[in-house]
Parts: C-alpha cells; structure tokens; sequence
C-alpha cells in the first residue's frame, strides 16, 4: 500500500513526530511504500539540523535522517512554512540574504503542491499532529 | 466506506473524542493514540464515550502508549482492543481512509 | 465544475477557530494548490471551525494578518461547498447570519452566483466524511 505521510508539529513539544516515525518504521517493514513524508505547520521544524538534545533522549532529526537514507524517502518540507519559521536549505538562506542554513541532510524544501500530489498517488494520507 | 478515525487527545482535556464518536458512522473504527489512550480506561468518568462507540464500531487502543504512560495492568473497558505500531499499519490497509481528529 | 471533476474528493476538516493557532491560516494555502490541481474540494466546517468563517473580523488590535477574505475567494478557486455543521454553530449561540456571505458563480447555469456555504446537520456530517477519498484535518 502506498502511504503520504503528514507531519504537523514539532519535535519535543508534541509526541506527534515520534508517533509518525513509529508509524512509517513499522510501515517500511511491512513492505509498504511511502510516498513522502511531508512536514507542515511547526512541523517543519523536525528538519533542523541545529538541535542539540541531551544525550539520554532521543534525536528526532536524526531518527528521521537514519530512515531515510535506510529506506530512500522523500522528506518534504513546506517552503511557505519553513519560510516563516526560519527554516533554510542553502539556496534560501542566500535568497534571503541570511548568514546561515539549517536544514538536516536527507530533509529537503518542497512546495504545497507536493503534498497535495501526495495524497493524490496514495492509497492513504496519516496526518500527526496535535 | 469505512474509515479509521486516530484521537490522540485526553478526554479529560479536550472533546476531540466527543466529537469524533458524534460524526463517526457505523462500521467505523476509532484507534486511540497518544493521549487519547487515557479514553479507554475502564473505571474513568469519561468511559461512556468509548462505550457508546462500541455500539456500532469498533475501538483500538495504541499499546505503547499505554505502556509508556504505566497503563499497561490498567482494566480497559471490555470490547476494546490493543493494537501495537504493526496493528496501527494493518488497521490504515483494513479500512479505506483515515481521518485525524486533531 | 467541481461535481464532474475527474480528480479525488478532498475534504478539509476544520475544527480549529482562527488566530489562537495558525492552522486555519495555514490550511487554506492546501486548500487553494488542491482546487489549482483541480481536485473535487471540500471544506467542512465543525466545533470552533465555524468561528473561522463569523464576517467583521477585525485583526488590527492583536497586529495579526486578517486572513478571513480569503474565504470570500474560494469561489474563484471553483472552490464552492463550504458544509457548516448546525448544530456547531447552535450550540456557539451563532447563525448563518453570523457568517460571512460566501459565494461562487456557477459556470454550467449561466454564471448564476450561488451560495457556497451549505448547512448541513451533524448526521450528514457522518455521512459526507464517509464519502470523501482524503481527509485533511486542520
């Protein structure tokens, strides 16, 4: 079966990134294809690179970054929402003339119409979020 | 159709599972993640909501949830069911959508 | 128009009031590239969704974007079933009257300006959720 996936907060704050990782590990063992993972709202924030959790916790960004070079994914970030939460690849941060990027390597920032494109392959979308 | 309806919210906090078990239709199934995991207690004030779901539809409890909040030799209340992470798959390829009450 | 559309049926569920959080904002960016990809959407408004669509909103207090005429555009978007639950907004103290008069011009019926908001009660509800290929909650 093929899955979209959408994210909807952030790491930490909410137990909703966490739940989707263990939702799309157990999905990928199965056999079952996702399409991509999209990240929106605050949940764009999964994708900094920048997170600096203690030692004895988990690293959300890099649980994401370790599935998807394991599994090839398409981890989608919304440009509209990364923008104005300051989440930058490369080529953004020059765009806006901001002295830094943040974006963790697999992640990648994508438009809306990816996550609309998305749903439309998919046999399924599961949304997380608060 | 038959949809698969997550509420990840407490009832004690929020009315997102009430409002989920007013629009869910017969046939349906509800999971209960997250902190909606704390609905499926049997002795809660709130019990009468999963009870009246499982009238028509079916009820599934996230057990790892449970776990994670000390639940796990917690009663629930009878006719609802554990699933673990592979059983939340199986339950996304069982019914024909899925709809978050977030 | 959007009832022959070849595309899959979107329905955004909209539970959330607007500007206390940013999903309703947010949301209507998805719904506007959905109905661009020409997809059959919908929009259904319950609980404090039905806040979002109440006319004379006024953001210039708090200093946030007033997004509320973006609705008055879906029509454009041949975006033209806004379904407001009855009983939502009944139990707010709210009516129709309450609401922003939204409407679409319908192609098939020489242009006829319609209603886009469709009331519809809590057992349609059940019935329209049901009915839907995908289900964006915001």
């Amino acid at each position: 079966m093929k899955y979209a996936i959408m994210i909807n907060e952030g790491p930490y704050n909410h137990q909703a990134s966490d739940t989707a990782y263990n939702f799309c590990k157990a999905a990928l063992d199965k056999g079952h294809e996702i399409i991509r993972v999209f990240f929106y709202h605050d949940g764009v924030n999964n994708a900094t690179r920048l997170g600096v959790p203690p030692q004895d916790d988990r690293n959300i960004t890099e649980k994401w970054v370790a599935l998807g070079k394991e599994h090839d994914l398409d981890l989608s970030v919304c440009v509209a929402a990364a923008q104005r939460r300051g989440l930058l690849d490369e080529g953004e941060a020059q765009r806006w003339g901001k002295d830094v990027n943040n974006i963790a390597e697999v992640f990648h920032i994508t438009g809306l119409g990816q996550l609309v494109e998305a749903c439309i392959q998919a046999d399924r979308l599961v949304e997380f979020g608060d | 159709m038959a949809i698969l309806h997550t509420v990840n919210k407490s009832p004690y906090e929020k009315a997102s599972l009430e409002s989920c078990v007013q629009r869910s239709d017969a046939g349906a199934a509800i999971l209960l993640i997250e902190d909606g995991v704390y609905a499926a207690l049997a002795g809660g004030a709130k019990a009468d909501l999963v009870k009246a779901a499982l009238a028509d539809r079916k009820v599934f409890v996230l057990e790892p949830d449970l776990k994670a909040r000390g639940l796990a030799d917690q009663a629930l209340i009878e006719g609802v069911e554990s699933v673990d992470f592979d059983g939340f798959v199986d339950l996304t390829t069982q019914y024909d959508q899925v709809n978050a009450w977030l | 128009m959007s009832e022959e559309n070849d595309g899959k049926k979107f329905m955004f569920v909209n539970r959330r009031a607007p500007y206390g959080t940013i999903y309703a904002q947010e949301s209507l960016e998805v719904v506007l590239i959905a109905a661009a990809l020409e997809q059959d959407v919908s929009l259904l408004f319950i609980d404090d969704g039905v806040f979002q669509l109440t006319k004379g909103q006024n953001t210039e207090g708090v200093g946030m974007k007033n997004f509320s005429p973006a609705y008055a555009a879906l029509g454009d978007y041949d975006v033209s079933k806004l379904y407001v639950e009855k009983e939502s907004l009944e139990e707010r103290g709210l009516t129709l009257d309450d609401l922003q008069h939204l409407t679409w011009e319908d192609e098939d019926d020489d242009w006829a300006e319609k209603d886009s908001i469709r009331l519809v009660s809590r057992d349609e509800v059940k019935k329209l959720i049901e009915e839907q290929d995908v289900l964006l909650s915001f």
